[in-house]
C-alpha cells in the first residue's frame, strides 16, 4: 500500500484520521516542533521563540479556532456567514461580564477560568441557535448580506451597552489568562507572567503559548473527527447538494442550525480568548473586517481543510507581522546604504520622494497599517483568481508533482 | 494587527437638522417625509447600480460602498482642490460645480471598468461565491487606496448649495435634498431610457440568458464591463450626496464607504434582482430610517446613540422573515 494514500482497504482504515504513517510521523514531528518553539532549540525557526514572535503566534492559534468554525459553516456545512465577528463579540462579552471583577460602572461577577470560557462558546452558540431560524430560511448570497447585517446590529449593541462593553472607544479589561479554583488570590497556574514550570523560567508570552496550543489540539481534534462523524457528513451533503441530501433523509433546517451553533461556539470561545490576550479591546473590534479575515483565512488555506484552515490562519495573522519587519528592514537598507537600498528607495516613501509605502505619520504614500489592508484585499483577490484551492491547493500540486516525478503526471 | 487597532467605522446617521426645526405635527412629519425621500433617493440609486450588476453579470458586488467613496473623493479633489474644469467655463457656480462633478462621475465609471477587467473577467464560470468574496477584496483594497488620499480629515464635496434651507409653510427642507431628489430622479429615467435602447436590450438578454445571449451575436464581455461602468457611475452620484449637508459634512475616510453598506437591506428588500424592487426598497429604506431618527430620538437613551442606523438591518431582517426573496425578488426554483 506504500504511496497509494487514497486505497483504502476498510471502511476504518478510510474513516481513521490519519489513514498513512507518513502522515502520523509527519503530525508527531510538527507537534515536537510545536512544543519547542519557546524553548528556542531548534534551529532555524528560533526567531519564532522571541516574546513578540510568541505574541503574533499566540493570536495566530486563537484565530485558527475562530476559523476552525467558520470551516465547518463555510467549509463542511455551505452556509457564507459574514457574522463571524458577532459571535466573537458575545463570547468575548460574556467571558468579560462572567470572568472580570464587578466596579461601579461595569458588570462583572470575577469567576474562574474554567466557568467563563466554557461559558463564552456556550452563550455565543445560543445566539447562533437564536439567530439560526432567520438564517435558514434564506440561502446563498442572501445569508452572506443577512449576516453582514447581523455584525452591523451588534456593533450597535456592543458600542451602546456600555456596562458590559464599556463604551465606544473605551472598552474594558478582560479577566487574565490564569486557572483557579474558585476567587482565591493567587492563581493555582498562571498563564500570563513570568515564571519557573518544572524548573525552567518561561516568559509570560510563553506560558499563554502552551496554553494555547493545548486548546488548539483540543478545537482542532473536534474539528477533524466532526467532519467524519454523522452530523459532519450530513454537512457535508447539505452543502453538495441540499435537494438531494433532503431526499437521503438528512433534516436540512435542524443541520444548518447544529452547524451555525457548533461554528458560534467556537467563535465565542475565540472571542472570549482574544479579549484576554489583548487584555483590552473596543467595542469596534467586532466588525466586518474582522468577519472578512476569517472568510479570508478559510479561502486562502482552503475551504474545508484542517491544515489548510490552520496555514491559513498563520499566513493571514502573520503577514502584517512579516510587512512590518520587511519595511523596517528596508528604510535601515535605505538609511545605511545597503545592498537592498534601490528596493527601499522605490517601495518606502519619504521626504518627499514617491513610493509606495511611507514610515512617518501622515507622509505621501500608505502607512504601514494601510499597506497591511491593502495587501489583505490583494491576496484574497489574487488567491481566489489564480488558486481557488488555497494553500491546500498548492501543497496538493506540490505533492502531486513529487508523486509523478519524473513524469509531469 | 488589525483587530486591535481602534477602527473607528463609525456608521453614524445624523439627524436632519432641518427636521428638528420643523415643528411638530403635520408640518414636522412632511418636513420628515421630504428628508426620507431624499435620503431613499441616495439608497436607491446604489441599490440600482448594485441591482444592475447583479443582474447583468450575477455578481453581489461589496465593492460598491468603496466605489461610492472614490466617486466623492474625486468629486471633493476636482471641485475643491483643483477646481479645474469647473473653472474653465463661466456662468454660476452651480454650473461650475456641475461640471467637476460630472467628470469625476466618469472617472469613477471608468475606476469601475478597471476593476471588472481586471478581477471579475477572469473569474467568468467560476462559482458565485468566490466571485462575491472577490469583491470584499477589492472592497478592502480600494478602501484602504481612497481613505489614504482623503486622509485623517473631513473633505467637502464643495456643493454650492451647502446648508441652505428652504422654509415652504413652515415645512423647512434643506436644498440638496431637493437636487438629490432631482438629480436621482433624472438618473432613473436615463437608467429606464438606456433598458429601452438597442444596448439595454442586449443588456436585458444577457441577465436573462448569457448563452442565449451570445448567440445573437451580443458582446455578453461588452456588456459585463458596461454592467459595471453604469453601476459605478449610479454609486458616484449616490456618494456625491451622501457627503453633502443635511447627512455628512463632507468625505471622510471610511465612513463614506460604510455608509453606503446600508444600501444593501433596500436591494434585499426589494429582491436582488429586481430593478424596480430595488428603487422602490431604497425609498423605504430611507423614509423608515429617517422616521426612526425622528421620531425615535427621544428613546436614545434605551436604544442607543444613532439607532436608526441600524434601522435598515433591522427591516431588512423582518421582511427575510416573512418573504425570504424579498419583495419583488424572483423566487428560486428548486428542481430535482
Amino acid at each position: 500500500m506504500r504511496g497509494r494514500p487514497h486505497l483504502f482497504t476498510s471502511y476504518e482504515g478510510e474513516q481513521s484520521l490519519l489513514p498513512t504513517w507518513t502522515q502520523r510521523v509527519m503530525l508527531a514531528l510538527f507537534l515536537v516542533l510545536l512544543v519547542t518553539i519557546p524553548l528556542q532549540f531548534v534551529p532555524g525557526v528560533q526567531f519564532l521563540g522571541s516574546d513578540s514572535w510568541l505574541l503574533v503566534l499566540n493570536r495566530v492559534m486563537i484565530y485558527a479556532i475562530g476559523a476552525l468554525g467558520i470551516n465547518i459553516l463555510t467549509g463542511l456545512a455551505g452556509q457564507v456567514s459574514l457574522g463571524h465577528a458577532f459571535f466573537m463579540g458575545i463570547g468575548a462579552y460574556t467571558a468579560v461580564v462572567l470572568g472580570a471583577p464587578a466596579s461601579d460602572r461595569f458588570w462583572g461577577m470575577g469567576l474562574p477560568i474554567w466557568i467563563w470560557l466554557p461559558a463564552a462558546g456556550i452563550v455565543a452558540a445560543i445566539v447562533g441557535i437564536i439567530v439560526a431560524p432567520t438564517a435558514v430560511r434564506v440561502r446563498g448570497l442572501y445569508l452572506a448580506i443577512v449576516t453582514l447585517g447581523l455584525v452591523f446590529i451588534g456593533e450597535h449593541l456592543f458600542r451602546n451597552l456600555t456596562f458590559i462593553t464599556g463604551g465606544a472607544g473605551l472598552g474594558r479589561d478582560w479577566p487574565e489568562l490564569a486557572f483557579r479554583f474558585w476567587k482565591e488570590e493567587e492563581p493555582l497556574i498562571d498563564f500570563s507572567s513570568r515564571g519557573p514550570w518544572f524548573g525552567i523560567e518561561f516568559s509570560g508570552a510563553a506560558k499563554t503559548y502552551f496554553f494555547m496550543l493545548v486548546l488548539l489540539i483540543l478545537f482542532t481534534l473536534w474539528h477533524k473527527n466532526l467532519a467524519r462523524t454523522r452530523i459532519g457528513r450530513a454537512f457535508q451533503s447539505i452543502r453538495d447538494r441540499d435537494i438531494a441530501a433532503e431526499v437521503m433523509g438528512v433534516a436540512d433546517a435542524k443541520n444548518k442550525l447544529r452547524a451555525f451553533a457548533i461554528s458560534s461556539f467556537f467563535a465565542g470561545v475565540a472571542g472570549a480568548l482574544l479579549g484576554a490576550l489583548v487584555g483590552r479591546l473596543v467595542p469596534e473590534t467586532w466588525n466586518l473586517l474582522l468577519s472578512v479575515q476569517f472568510v479570508a483565512i478559510i479561502l486562502i488555506g482552503g475551504a474545508g481543510t484542517t491544515a489548510g484552515t490552520l496555514l491559513g490562519s498563520f499566513f493571514v495573522v502573520a503577514i502584517p507581522r512579516m510587512v512590518e519587519d520587511l519595511t523596517r528592514m528596508l528604510s535601515v537598507q535605505v538609511r545605511t546604504d545597503g545592498p537592498f537600498a534601490w528596493l527601499g528607495d522605490f517601495i518606502i516613501a519619504d521626504q518627499g520622494d514617491f513610493g509606495l509605502v511611507s514610515t512617518v505619520a501622515n507622509g505621501p504614500g500608505l502607512s504601514i497599517f494601510q499597506t497591511n489592508l491593502a495587501l489583505y484585499g490583494f491576496l484574497i483577490i489574487i488567491f481566489l483568481i489564480f488558486e481557488p484551492l488555497g494553500l491546500f491547493g498548492v501543497w496538493i500540486r506540490i505533492r502531486n508533482y513529487w508523486k509523478g516525478w519524473p513524469f509531469s503526471y | 494587527m488589525l483587530a486591535s487597532l481602534p477602527l473607528l467605522l463609525a456608521q453614524t446617521a445624523p439627524v436632519d437638522p432641518a427636521v428638528q426645526a420643523s415643528g411638530g405635527g403635520l408640518t414636522r412629519f412632511l418636513a420628515m417625509l421630504v428628508s426620507g425621500i431624499a435620503l431613499g433617493a441616495i439608497y436607491a440609486l446604489l441599490a440600482l447600480g448594485f441591482v444592475i450588476i447583479f443582474k447583468a453579470t450575477q455578481v453581489v458586488n461589496f465593492a460598491h460602498g468603496a466605489i461610492a467613496a472614490v466617486g466623492a473623493y474625486l468629486t471633493a479633489y476636482f471641485a475643491v482642490t483643483l477646481n479645474f474644469p469647473g473653472s474653465l467655463i463661466g456662468g454660476p457656480r452651480w454650473l461650475q460645480w456641475s461640471l467637476s462633478a460630472v467628470v469625476a462621475i466618469l472617472m469613477t465609471a471608468v475606476v469601475g471598468l478597471v476593476l471588472e477587467r481586471l478581477f471579475i473577467r477572469p473569474m467568468i464560470g467560476e462559482p458565485l461565491f468566490s466571485v462575491a468574496i472577490i469583491t470584499l477584496g477589492i472592497d478592502i483594497l480600494v478602501r484602504t487606496i481612497t481613505d489614504d488620499f482623503i486622509g485623517t480629515g473631513v473633505r467637502p464635496v464643495g456643493d454650492p448649495w451647502g446648508a441652505g434651507i428652504w422654509n415652504i409653510g413652515g415645512i423647512r427642507i434643506a436644498q440638496t435634498q431637493i437636487v438629490t431628489v432631482l438629480v436621482a430622479a433624472a438618473a432613473m429615467v436615463a437608467v429606464a431610457a438606456f433598458f429601452r435602447s438597442r444596448t439595454g436590450v442586449a443588456m436585458r438578454a444577457t441577465a436573462f440568458d448569457q448563452e442565449a445571449a451570445m448567440a445573437q451575436g451580443i458582446g455578453v464581455g461588452r456588456i459585463f464591463a458596461l454592467s459595471w461602468g453604469i453601476g459605478a457611475a449610479l454609486a458616484a452620484i449616490a456618494g456625491i450626496f451622501a457627503s453633502v449637508f443635511p447627512r455628512s459634512p463632507g468625505v471622510m475616510a471610511t465612513t463614506t464607504a460604510f455608509f453606503a453598506f446600508r444600501a444593501f437591506p433596500a436591494v434585499i428588500l426589494g429582491g436582488l434582482d429586481s430593478v424596480g424592487g430595488a428603487v422602490v426598497g431604497g425609498f423605504v429604506i430611507g423614509i423608515v430610517e429617517v422616521a426612526a431618527g425622528t421620531y425615535l430620538s427621544p428613546y436614545a437613551d434605551v436604544l442607543g446613540v444613532g439607532f436608526q442606523g441600524i434601522v435598515p438591518y433591522l427591516v431588512m431582517l423582518l421582511v427575510l422573515l416573512i418573504r425570504p426573496y424579498g419583495l419583488f425578488g424572483t423566487k428560486e426554483i428548486r428542481r430535482v
